[in-house]
């Protein structure tokens, strides 16, 4: 789900060759771990989270395991080739950490039938392939919290890019934590049609502060809104990682993703012979999702209020989707009481009630 | 008001780096050299401006750095093309793929980092004035630069001896050599202007609107630049027009969505390459206009006849 391009080809390819000299180091006892990673590590985002769930592995067992990591990776054929060169020089347990690369995973998987692999935020399951993916929405909700009670002109901007549940999702949970705290408060979405254009996000944001919107949201990859507010004044919320150097006025908060716990959990499984393919879905509770960077400028009970619900939430005592919750169109989806199951939230394809606008199809 | 001036000055941002990198273009084609490369020498420039800027402090620095970069480009490309007459088309799609590779090399080290604003004009009192002070008397310098080359290149082109000299080349490169002209002497300089330009382009994207360097940045705004060019059937003029109008509708279908206007945003997002299809359509129903406008020669490589 990352934006592509020709030059990921030609570095994929590097790096796949310069995975192939490596030395095959046949130490008996060092477990291998394998990273395949679809940007460069330096985007400050999607990868350079993942990277640090390999630091946290590498941290956490030391000499006992040996780590290889592929940057650049293209969705496509070049995934399936990196991933397998890895399995043919042992790896026990191999990452595979963006959306397009579950087929190429599953193939591979086939044929390699005694290593493990870990799929990244996608749907297909094998006996050795578990997929891992966070509960984004409730970062989201948590900062909606704080983007409701901070906003001054109760508009709150939010940059999207697609209109997949995973996106849908988030601008719901976003208004619902905003609502909550703020009856009046009104989101403005704009929808830009690419995860990746800060040219666009830019104009976009600008837009939305022309508009009147004074914190802003986004579900693209690249930090121009935040450095959009920081020009302007007004707030933003960080997206997958700590954009705080784009904003170190501008940003409330950042949801930042935290692969550490997971990888070494399932590294440790590896060790201990009780690997098992299975699908998680964490999210603050499991240490998965950080809110990070809650500024001081916040006033005390707004972040304490934040922090409470960040507690609940991650205790499981509250569920950012419970009922009675209806869609835009008035529809009643939720009882009152009744919290939204996983199938649900996963296919997200409607606005919450509240929310203005029609979503793009 | 108020507001309809903070959207014609986010129009002006949208359009200026296209603006750059057209009229570079544009120069480049009335040689009768087409360049597809736009897109791999603005994301250079991008990264040489933005880089440079951060080292030194200087925007100054940063806007000479991307202008040196773009013309490198170029140089590589006009020694591709015009001394060991490489086929045009292959050898600018490879610049484009060569220019994405060395930015995301050369910005390695740069991601994450952020730029300050880049000065603008402030004339006292002018710059002041309600509405039309910051819309006239307040943007930054390379708006006004951007304007003043689509002036000079549409005056060099009309005016000037040299411009005769270059559309001549563009028009017959065997005659212009015949009577005396270094062809490729003179579609060498203007290859260096046109990849100039596109480093400014790219840089007024990565030092001004953002302002931060990402990989891949430029995100097909060089393509966007080089279909201005035929848009404008090669007048200077008329590529300004292009990228503001492509530039307005861009910024215009995002506030709509803010407005909440009921249309479906992928329309929206389509809109400003359904409006620069249309107006290619009505332009170019006088094909003959079409015909006499396109220089003869493009793309076609010269060898001097002994």
């Amino acid at each position: 789900m990352r934006y592509q391009s020709f030059t990921k080809l030609a570095v994929a390819a590097l790096a796949a060759a310069a995975v192939v000299a490596a030395p095959a180091a046949v130490q008996a006892k060092k477990l291998k771990v394998g990273f395949v990673y679809v940007g460069p590590i330096g985007d400050h985002g999607w990868t350079y989270q993942h990277h640090q769930g390999l630091l946290a592995v590498k941290k956490a067992f030391g000499d006992k395991v040996e780590t290889t990591h592929v940057e650049n990776v293209p969705e496509g054929p070049d995934a399936e080739r990196v991933t397998r060169q890895l399995a043919q020089q042992g790896h026990d347990i191999i990452f595979t950490t963006s959306f397009g690369f579950m087929n190429p995973t599953i193939k591979v998987a086939k044929q390699f039938p005694k290593i493990k692999f870990e799929h990244c935020s996608g749907f297909k399951r094998a006996k050795n392939v578990a997929t891992y993916n966070i509960r984004y929405y409730e970062g989201r909700y948590v900062n909606g919290v704080i983007a409701g009670k901070m906003t001054k002109s109760n508009t709150v901007g939010y940059i999207a890019s697609f209109p997949i549940p995973e996106v849908v999702r988030g601008i719901n949970a976003a208004y619902l934590g905003a609502k909550s705290v703020n009856p009046k408060v009104k989101f403005k979405i704009i929808w830009v049609s690419t995860w990746f254009d800060p040219g666009k996000e830019a104009d976009a944001a600008k837009a939305l502060a022309d508009q009147g919107a004074d914190v802003i949201f986004q579900h693209t990859d690249s930090p121009a809104a935040m450095k959009l507010a920081e020009q302007r004044g007004i707030s933003a919320v960080g997206q997958a990682s700590n954009m705080k150097a784009f904003g170190p006025k501008a940003q409330l908060a950042a949801a930042v993703n935290n692969w550490g716990p997971y990888a070494v959990a399932r590294v440790k499984a590896v060790m201990d012979g009780t690997w098992k393919s299975t699908d998680t879905w964490g999210g603050i509770g499991a240490g998965m999702l950080n809110i990070a960077s809650v500024h001081e400028r916040i006033p005390a009970d707004v972040r304490k209020q934040a922090a409470k619900v960040q507690a609940d939430i991650a205790s499981g005592k509250f569920h950012p989707f419970t009922g009675p919750l209806n869609k835009q169109d008035g529809k009643q989806f939720l009882k009152a009481g009744e919290k939204a199951s996983d199938g649900l939230l996963a296919g997200m394809n409607f606005y919450v009630q509240g929310v203005e606008g029609s979503l793009p199809k | 008001m108020e507001l309809i001036v903070n959207i014609l000055l986010g129009i002006v941002i949208a359009a200026t780096p296209l603006v750059f990198a057209a009229i570079g273009e544009l120069a480049v084609e009335k040689s009768g050299v087409l360049n597809l490369g736009v897109e791999g020498m603005m994301i250079v420039g991008a990264i040489a401006g933005f880089s440079v800027t951060i080292e030194t402090g200087n925007y100054l620095a940063g806007v000479g750095a991307a202008v040196v970069a773009g013309a490198l480009m170029a140089l590589l490309f006009g020694f591709l093309t015009q001394s060991l007459l490489a086929n045009q088309v292959a050898t600018g799609l490879a610049l484009t793929m060569f220019g994405l590779g060395l930015a995301a090399l050369l910005g390695q080290d740069y991601s994450g980092k952020a730029a300050g604003n880049f000065p603008k004009l402030d004339i006292p009192v002018l710059s002041d004035l309600p509405l039309v002070g910051a819309l006239l008397f307040g943007q930054d310098y390379l708006v006004y630069l951007s304007i003043l080359l689509v002036i000079g290149v549409s005056w060099f082109f009309r005016k000037t001896r040299g411009g005769l000299i270059i559309r001549a080349i563009g028009e017959n490169h065997d005659a212009a050599h015949a009577i005396g002209y270094p062809v490729v002497f003179y579609r060498y300089l203007v290859l260096l202007f046109g990849g100039a330009c596109a480093g400014l382009g790219g840089a007024y994207l990565s030092v001004v609107q953002t302002p931060f360097w990402a990989e891949g940045m430029t995100a097909g705004r060089g393509w966007i630049a080089l279909a201005l060019v035929v848009f404008a059937a090669w007048r200077p003029g008329r590529a300004l027009l292009g990228a503001y109008l492509f530039g307005g509708i861009t910024i215009l279908q995002l506030h709509s969505q803010g407005f909440g206007v009921e249309v479906e945003a992928q329309y929206l997002s389509m809109l400003p390459y359904l409006a620069t299809i249309a107006v290619l359509v009505i332009i170019s129903s006088d094909r003959l206009k079409v015909k006499l406008n396109a220089p003869a020669c493009l793309t076609q490589p010269f060898r001097a006849a002994t």
